[in-house]
């Protein structure tokens, strides 16, 4: 087929002037608003890092140890801003190493423009040195990519990408450009894109689809909402807070919707899902209407879909058309940004307390407090919990810090207990469960929004797989609070074999080094806590830090993460032991 | 378990560089066989059609037409069973010139409506189209006169239903 080069768009103009393809990069990122990169140079962009040089007191580029952590510094920025992270590398290994972030981005719907480099036109297909086919590879991972071989075409194609990324369904962009296209020159415009022909970013509201949705939930008399990421990215917060207070519903997170409604909110009533709490899980079976906002029905959060709400009628309010009905048959679909659609619906709404309904979440709240909750945050055992590093971090943060963690038993922990006042300030990799991801993303998160107070939560096995970013937070002096909950032990799949493979911890120990001399190699102020008595001046003395600062807790080897839903089980069927 | 059956799935689409790999990504990704499938321009300029054949659930046709909808350069897609779509597949038989003139050949392709485009000193080619079992059938008549080459196209379908690409692409604009 034939190269399409020019795309349909339509825009504002800015004045032309005569550049290389390398500076109009520079120059797309600047006029997109773009003042904070992350990235790795290499042979085949080096005339963009070039540019950069130039331009660094404009644009800010942080170099990070691994292309990898560039990706999740650049979705942590995104995820706390609301903003395009961007993140460059060099073709070959520079832009493979790229994937496991975009892959994130991709299921977590995180708005993110990547930038390769790739090697001259002219010798594409000649399995040139560094030369990788980034196109090919990111293609079931991206929201849309584009190999740029020409420099004329680089304004268009880069303003294009930023309006995917951000437009509709965030997604992560990977924009591919060849060495001739950077040092090429050519007359430089540069207009905003707006539009995509063939790319519908936000499906027209329906009212028919609202009446309905009103109608049932009018009629509910035990409802439950299910809330998601959807709600943080439509920047719906305030809308959907007007609507669960004026109708009274409890209202349930999925880990990545976490934060969207305050913590001590009195109609949140907890996670759903596989660690989740138990009042939402329980309940969701006997709901008469569930409804789910911003959210996709992953099976983490539905478990079994057999014995899923059966029971109820489900509302789905939706941008994304593909969701509906993927996972759990939705009776009425309400497609459209919910920031338009709850704030359409609300009207519609009769004002409701449902009392009753309440009551029956404070019981099984109770519950959970008593066989899980109690022993996790006030343990009597010598061990400390990870639980109650949570309790000390909150009560030093007030809930009004940004909590980045990683991927396991910690993770689930954090998402447990940390306390939130406001939005976007939970960081976690949901849907593609990257263990690696919180110490780089807590260095984007901490740059986007330097005024607030961001602690990474890591487990000691992820957190070896990109401890190497201690090197950017040192010659950044960017000032992350680093906790890392020490059990010597890759804790979620330990707690795995031991519950479902009769304790064979098959290669789930860890040996681990002096997190504390490596710290202090990269000249971070760190500490270690093993005693109870310990924990709390020490977080406190961490949160204190005007510096970054790493404090490792050498928590319980063998702790299980409790509320859980076995693999395969239904949602009431989750166990407390 | 939901019953699989063919469906032909129809995308217009704008005319992309990779695009083909990003659609049959979406195929692999749910571990589905893409049993036929054609490019082409189609009736409308600057969009293109793919057309692949694939054995699923309706319930995986309609999850699948909403995951190529998203891609940003697709305009729309479509599934159709069998009776929504008039179809047609194209082969070509090589064949030693030797059996030229049996008769039973002759009888053959007068039968399956299939031509003879081409005759040399040695082969002759045979051009057929129809549906996947009307070629089928011809293979196996044909196959005993020993097959120097056989190949066959994909599927290219229109279908009966409307598929209002025009008004959408109004729409989008």
């Amino acid at each position: 087929m034939e190269t399409q080069t020019v795309v349909a768009s339509k825009a504002t103009t800015s004045k032309t002037v005569h550049i290389s393809g390398a500076e109009a990069v520079i120059k797309c990122l600047l006029e997109e608003g773009v003042d904070l990169i992350y990235g790795y140079p290499g042979g085949a962009i080096m005339p963009i890092y070039d540019e950069l040089y130039k331009y660094q007191d404009k644009l800010q580029h942080v170099l990070t140890r691994h292309e990898q952590g560039a990706t999740h510094s650049a979705q942590g920025f995104a995820r706390v801003t609301g903003k395009v992270g961007v993140a460059m590398a060099t073709s070959g290994p520079g832009a493979t190493n790229l994937i496991t972030g975009i892959a994130d981005a991709q299921i977590d719907s995180t708005p993110m423009v990547c930038i390769t480099g790739q090697v001259w036109k002219h010798l594409l297909g000649s399995d040139a040195f560094q030369e990788t086919d980034i196109v090919g590879i990111s293609t079931p991972v991206t929201k849309w990519n584009y190999q740029v071989t020409d420099a004329a075409e680089i304004p268009e194609v880069m303003a294009k990408a930023f309006y995917i990324a951000r437009s509709g369904r965030p997604g992560p962009v990977l924009i591919d450009i060849t060495k001739n296209a950077q040092v090429e020159t050519f007359d430089f415009e540069y207009k905003k894109c707006t539009s995509v022909r063939s790319y519908k970013a936000k499906p027209t509201v329906n009212v028919a689809q609202l009446k309905a949705a009103a109608e049932l939930i009018n009629g509910a008399k035990k409802p439950l909402i299910v809330f998601g990421q959807g709600v943080i990215l439509g920047e719906a917060e305030s809308e959907f807070k007007a609507l669960i207070e004026k109708a009274g519903i409890p209202s349930a997170w999925t880990i990545l919707g976490l934060s969207a409604l305050p913590t001590e909110h009195p109609l949140n009533v907890g996670m759903v899902g596989m660690h989740g709490n138990y009042s939402p899980n329980k309940l969701t079976n006997e709901c008469d209407v569930l409804i789910a906002i911003g959210m996709r029905f992953d099976d983490r959060v539905t478990g079994n879909l057999d014995s899923y709400a059966k029971q109820a009628k489900v509302i789905h309010f939706e941008i994304d058309p593909a969701e509906v009905d993927k996972n759990v048959k939705t009776d009425v679909a309400v497609l459209g940004d919910v920031k338009d659609t709850l704030t359409e619906i609300l009207p519609m709404i009769d004002e409701n307390a449902h009392t009753d309904w309440h009551q029956e979440f404070k019981d099984y709240d109770k519950i959970e407090y008593e066989k899980v909750i109690k022993d996790d945050l006030y343990p009597s055992k010598d061990g400390l919990t990870m639980g109650e590093v949570l309790k000390e971090i909150n009560n030093a943060s007030k809930g009004d810090a940004v909590i980045v963690s990683d991927v396991g038993q910690h993770q689930m922990v954090a998402c447990r207990y940390a306390k939130f006042n406001q939005s976007k300030s939970n960081v976690t990799s949901g849907g593609l469960g990257t263990m690696g991801f919180a110490l780089p993303a807590a260095i984007g998160a901490k740059m986007g929004v330097p005024q607030r107070e961001v602690v990474a939560i890591i487990g000691d096995g992820g957190y070896q797989m990109t401890i190497q970013e201690l090197g950017t937070i040192f010659q950044t002096k960017v000032s992350v609070k680093i906790v890392v909950l020490n059990n010597e032990f890759l804790g979620m799949v330990r707690q795995w074999q031991q519950l479902f493979f009769d304790k064979r911890y098959a290669s789930t120990e860890l040996i681990n080094p002096d997190f504390i001399t490596i710290a202090k190699g990269y000249h971070i102020e760190a500490k270690k806590v093993t005693k109870r008595e310990d924990l709390a001046g020490a977080v406190q003395e961490m949160m204190a830090s005007k510096d970054a600062y790493f404090l490792e807790v050498t928590v319980e080897k063998e702790d299980n993460v409790f509320p859980m839903i076995p693999s395969g089980a239904s949602v009431s069927d989750i166990r407390l032991s | 378990m939901e019953e699989e059956r063919t469906y032909t799935i129809s995308v217009y689409t704008e005319n992309n560089i990779g695009l083909l790999n990003r659609l049959s990504a979406i195929f692999l990704k749910r571990h589905i066989n893409i049993e036929s499938m054609t490019v082409s321009k189609s009736e409308i300029e600057d969009v293109h059609r793919f057309t692949f054949v694939v054995n699923i659930s309706e319930t995986q046709a309609r999850k699948i037409i909403g995951q190529i909808e998203k891609q940003i350069e697709v305009i729309r897609a479509f599934y159709h069973t069998d009776d929504e779509v008039i179809y047609q597949e194209s082969a070509l038989f090589k064949i030693s010139t030797k059996h030229l003139y049996d008769e039973e050949i002759q009888d053959k392709l007068k039968f399956r409506r299939a031509n003879i485009i081409t005759i040399t000193e040695h082969y002759f080619v045979i051009e057929s189209s129809g549906s996947k079992d009307e070629i089928d059938k011809l293979y196996e008549r044909l196959k005993p006169y020993g097959l120097m080459q056989f190949v066959r196209s994909g599927r290219i379908a229109i279908t009966r239903p409307k598929m209002a690409i025009s008004e959408l692409l109004q729409e989008f604009n």
